[in-house]
């Protein structure tokens, strides 16, 4: 009997749920190469070049020549990669090769859409860093939250809250003052939610969802109501870029990281900060222990409750400077619902990027290139309509949360409230 | 150090946890301390760690009388406790959850993990704890973890250890291991309480025994003095029997058969590897194995709760590969799972309702406009409670209140009392009491003399042994070797080696 089962064992195909995806995206991949191919075709005469350098800038770099051959390539690679994981898996580098297969494809669109045509890149990337600010700040103060495992859906609310108040308080008392009341109040819905669901125990993505409701309500009305009437009180002065000496000269990177406002600058920092605290602090390692484990923590003699509330408060306090950069660190002019879901997109930054600082922060970046993207996208004009442009940024949220993520897994106890014995 | 509760006694409502106990601990000494789920040892420890203040008596450190007044100060004097459910961070490393809450610091709040790490295999060490400092708690054995709740205790500097029954989650091996760990501890002159309901082990280590029943020190003595028959007497207040009483099986046809089934886990791994085996009616086949070679999986395969990624299952001659969990209901499989309170029963429902959970659809209980007839489901399940010996005042009471014992017999009841050809027990008598295990194990064999397929899955070497009448045994998810145990005959050691991946044994029918 053994032999023969062992035998009928040998014969019979296992299909795992780890090759069913790796067929799926390997499909995908052979897909995106047909639509290379045949849509992104690019004549072979014809060349797609990218400026890395403005006129007058210090040091110059010759500009990016890419010949029209270059789509044909990417075809040839997608399907390679398409095959190689439609027929063997991927086995480890399953992920590897998707995002690898997405980013060439992406790079085949924009030289099909910059063919024949100059393009500024550095201005992009430029920009992709500012439109990253505000999404990264939100993942940021969704990492700090959910590492207490307190799921902070109010992060839309908080970036809202904190644009407001930028753009009322920078335009009576100041820029700076703006700045710092958009904190507090970010940090003040921070503490409303750690009391709703610490002490009271409600429900952690109801708790979100009314205090998102609560702030585009009230901020809506004031804006239609009051600051229809009186103009001034809602025009504040926007913080200006700074240029950091010699850094800001370096080509392609200067202008992205080193000649911008104090959002940028701020947002790199609280990244750097929270990683430090977050795995090389002793507060960072009880944080950690609340959100993966809070009875144990707790018999340890970690205070959870006052650990989440303080926690929490942080990631309002972020997310109100994050809301900042909507006003005081672009238009100066708050509008209704201007923050238009980047803090939801921030969440998705914050599990692409697996509950890590940095990993938010590139997760943002992405999602900023989206944005800009679509921005640049329509002044090239392509024959896409750009109503689908514009949806490049939440097209892009679901292919990687979807796609990529794989098995990301949060802290433990995410979404849990804590019961004292 | 000595610590002595004199006259403690603590009431929760109405019921009297502990009742005036005395109970003396010393240093250089290991005290078991035996009783059932529900006995009191737990209140009691948890008044000696702290976390709950005696109504009345006192507690005396080294002659002198202290006050507890929250969790933080039994370790603050000096007694360190081992919960039973580890209280670990699994993706945190050993380094990290010894020192959590007692971190060593640099400047701004570094964390200085070499440190930790220094101290944590100092003491590994000292004891010969021989734990990997910089390992994920996640990818550690249970008993390697458990050192890791000993260590944490250590790290604080406790002269106390209380051990809430640690080796419940210990393989054989695992167990002799931890022995050693605790007579190094005692010999360094740490004072040790060893809580358990395990009778042979609370004779192999302690040096003294107190015996604890409904919340009163029943028992006290020497273990040299004592046999596990007269500690079973101390603990269940009558005589217990231990040999489960059974007449030779009468095997029938093939109730269930299993055809190389073969289970990937999330990693593609084979956690089940061509499985192949025959369950007849008339008799209980017993599969033997260390936690974790593929016994979970294999229940979940056989009840419908997961499906096998190759292989054939059939029942009664019909196939069931792909039958839903309620297919398989229907057809007469009975499924007392491995983990109660996860699987078995809802903790917040009453007993009735519990009962109900794999019948409210019955005909027997509906009642007009598709509602549940409850009084007839409060009756059925007071009749449950009756014949399968649930001590409970009313079937309205949560299911979670019962004690473990209870717990268990309320789903063992609600899974036999009805037609059934096939039983499929995942560790049937964990976290129970003696006088529940033997009545477990009474209904069990009396399954199988009316005709059923009994299936025992059980990490418990005795219980297998005592049970079955043919014995498997699985390693890293396949049958190593199968032992013919009419009347017992089957070679304990043999099945030790087997269970530690040793091939051989019998060879397969």
């Amino acid at each position: 009997m053994a032999d023969a089962t062992s035998a009928s064992i040998a014969q019979q195909k296992i299909e795992s749920s780890g090759a069913l995806r790796a067929r799926i995206s390997g499909g995908v991949l052979i897909a995106l190469a047909v639509l290379v191919l045949f849509v992104l075709d690019v004549a072979a005469g014809e060349v797609a070049t990218f400026k890395l350098t403005g006129p007058r800038d210090a040091i110059q770099i010759p500009n990016l020549v890419v010949p029209g051959g270059f789509n044909m390539l990417v075809a040839a690679l997608l399907a390679f990669l398409g095959a190689r994981l439609f027929f063997r898996g991927g086995g480890r580098w399953a992920t590897m090769f998707i995002g690898i297969g997405l980013g060439i494809a992406v790079l085949a669109f924009l030289v099909w859409a910059d063919a024949g045509k100059s393009f500024n890149l550095t201005g992009m990337l430029s920009e992709t860093m500012v439109r990253a600010v505000p999404i990264a700040l939100g993942g940021l103060a969704g990492v700090l939250s959910e590492r207490v495992a307190v799921v902070n859906i109010a992060i839309e609310g908080m970036l809202l809250a904190g644009a407001f108040t930028g753009a009322l308080m920078g335009s009576l008392l100041g820029s700076w003052l703006g700045l710092v009341a958009a904190v507090a109040i970010g940090g003040m819905f921070g503490m409303m939610l750690a009391a709703l669901v610490v002490t009271f125990r409600m429900d952690q993505i109801i708790a979100g969802v009314v205090i998102n409701l609560f702030v585009l309500g009230l901020t809506s009305y004031v804006t239609s109501q009051v600051f229809a009437e009186h103009r001034w009180m809602n025009n504040a002065e926007v913080f200006r870029r700074i240029e950091i000496p010699v850094l800001s000269d370096i080509p392609v990177l200067g202008p992205m990281l080193f000649s911008q406002n104090i959002f940028v600058y701020g947002a790199l920092i609280l990244v750097g900060v929270a990683t430090y605290y977050l795995f090389h602090t002793k507060g960072g390692l009880r944080a950690r222990a609340v959100g993966e484990h809070p009875r144990a923590a707790d018999t340890l003699g970690v205070d959870v409750y006052w650990t989440r509330y303080l926690h929490v408060t942080l990631a309002g306090m972020v997310a109100g400077f994050g809301g900042a950069y909507f006003t005081l660190g672009s238009v100066g002019r708050f509008d209704e619902n201007m923050t238009n879901g980047r803090g939801f997109i921030g969440l998705a930054a914050m599990i692409f990027g697996r509950w890590h600082p940095v990993g938010a922060l590139m997760a943002a970046l992405i999602f900023g290139f989206a944005d800009s993207l679509q921005q640049k996208l329509a002044l090239l004009n392509t024959p896409i309509p750009s109503e689908f442009l514009a949806m490049a940024p939440y097209l892009a949220t679901i292919v990687v949360v979807a796609g990529l993520i794989g098995k990301a897994r949060p802290p433990a106890a995410d979404g849990q409230p804590y019961v004292k014995e | 150090m000595d610590v002595e509760l004199r006259g403690i006694t603590k009431r929760f409502g109405p019921v009297v946890a502990n009742d005036n106990v005395n109970l003396t601990i010393r240093g250089g000494e290991v005290l078991g301390l035996l009783g059932e789920n529900g006995a009191g040892k737990s209140t009691m420890m948890n008044i000696l760690s702290g976390l709950y203040s005696p109504d009345e008596g006192e507690i005396l450190i080294d002659g002198k009388p202290v006050v507890f007044e929250g969790p933080g100060d039994g370790i603050e004097a000096g007694i360190g406790m081992v919960h039973q459910h580890f209280m670990l961070v699994p993706v945190f490393t050993v380094a990290e959850n010894v020192v959590l809450g007692v971190e060593p610091t640099g400047r701004l709040g570094y964390l200085d993990l070499k440190k930790a790490r220094a101290q944590v295999d100092e003491i590994n060490k000292k004891y010969g704890l021989r734990v990997p400092a910089d390992e994920l708690i996640e990818n550690l054995p249970v008993g390697i973890q458990q050192r890791v709740e000993i260590l944490k205790v250590l790290f604080r500097e406790a002269d106390v250890l209380i051990l809430d029954e640690p080796t419940a989650v210990l393989t054989p091996q695992e167990v002799e291991e931890f022995f050693g760990i605790v007579s190094a501890l005692r010999d360094s002159g740490k004072a040790i309480v060893f809580i358990t309901h395990k009778l042979h082990e609370i004779l192999a280590i302690s040096d003294r025994i107190s015996v604890l029943r409904q919340g009163a020190i029943t028992g006290e003595g020497d273990p040299k003095e004592l046999d596990e028959e007269k500690l079973a007497e101390m603990m269940v207040g009558r005589h217990v029997s231990f040999a489960v009483d059974k007449a030779p099986a009468q095997p029938g046809e093939e109730m269930l058969t299993l055809d190389g089934v073969t289970v990937l886990d999330d990693a593609d791994e084979k956690v089940l590897n061509g499985v192949s085996f025959t369950v007849r009616s008339g008799e209980i086949l017993g599969i033997a194995g260390v936690q974790g070679n593929g016994q979970t999986e294999l229940v979940e395969v056989i009840t419908g709760l997961a499906r096998q990624n190759a292989g054939k299952l059939t029942f009664a001659g019909e196939d069931i590969s792909h039958a839903s969990v309620r297919d398989r209901h229907f057809r007469g499989m009975a499924h007392i799972p491995e983990d109660r309170h996860r699987m078995g029963m809802v903790d917040s429902f009453n007993i009735a309702e519990n009962m109900a959970l794999n019948s409210y659809y019955d005909e027997a209980y509906a009642a007009p406009f598709g509602s549940i007839n409850w009084p007839r489901v409060h009756e059925t399940a007071a009749a449950f409670c009756v014949d399968f010996d649930v001590r409970t005042p009313s079937v309205f009471l949560p299911g979670g209140s019962l004690s473990g014992g209870n717990q268990q017999k309320m789903v063992v009841a609600r899974e036999l009392e009805r037609q059934t050809r096939l039983v499929v027990a995942s560790q049937p008598t964990r976290g129970v009491d003696v006088g529940s295990i033997e009545y477990i194990h009474k209904r069990l064999v009396e399954s199988r003399d009316e005709g059923d397929g009994v299936l025992i899955v059980s990490s418990e070497l005795d219980e297998i042994m005592g049970l079955s009448d043919r014995i498997l045994v699985m390693f890293e998810g396949r049958i190593v070797a199968e032992f013919d145990n009419t009347g017992g005959k089957a070679d304990r050691n043999q099945v030790g080696l087997a269970m530690a991946g040793a091939t051989g044994g019998e060879a397969a029918a």
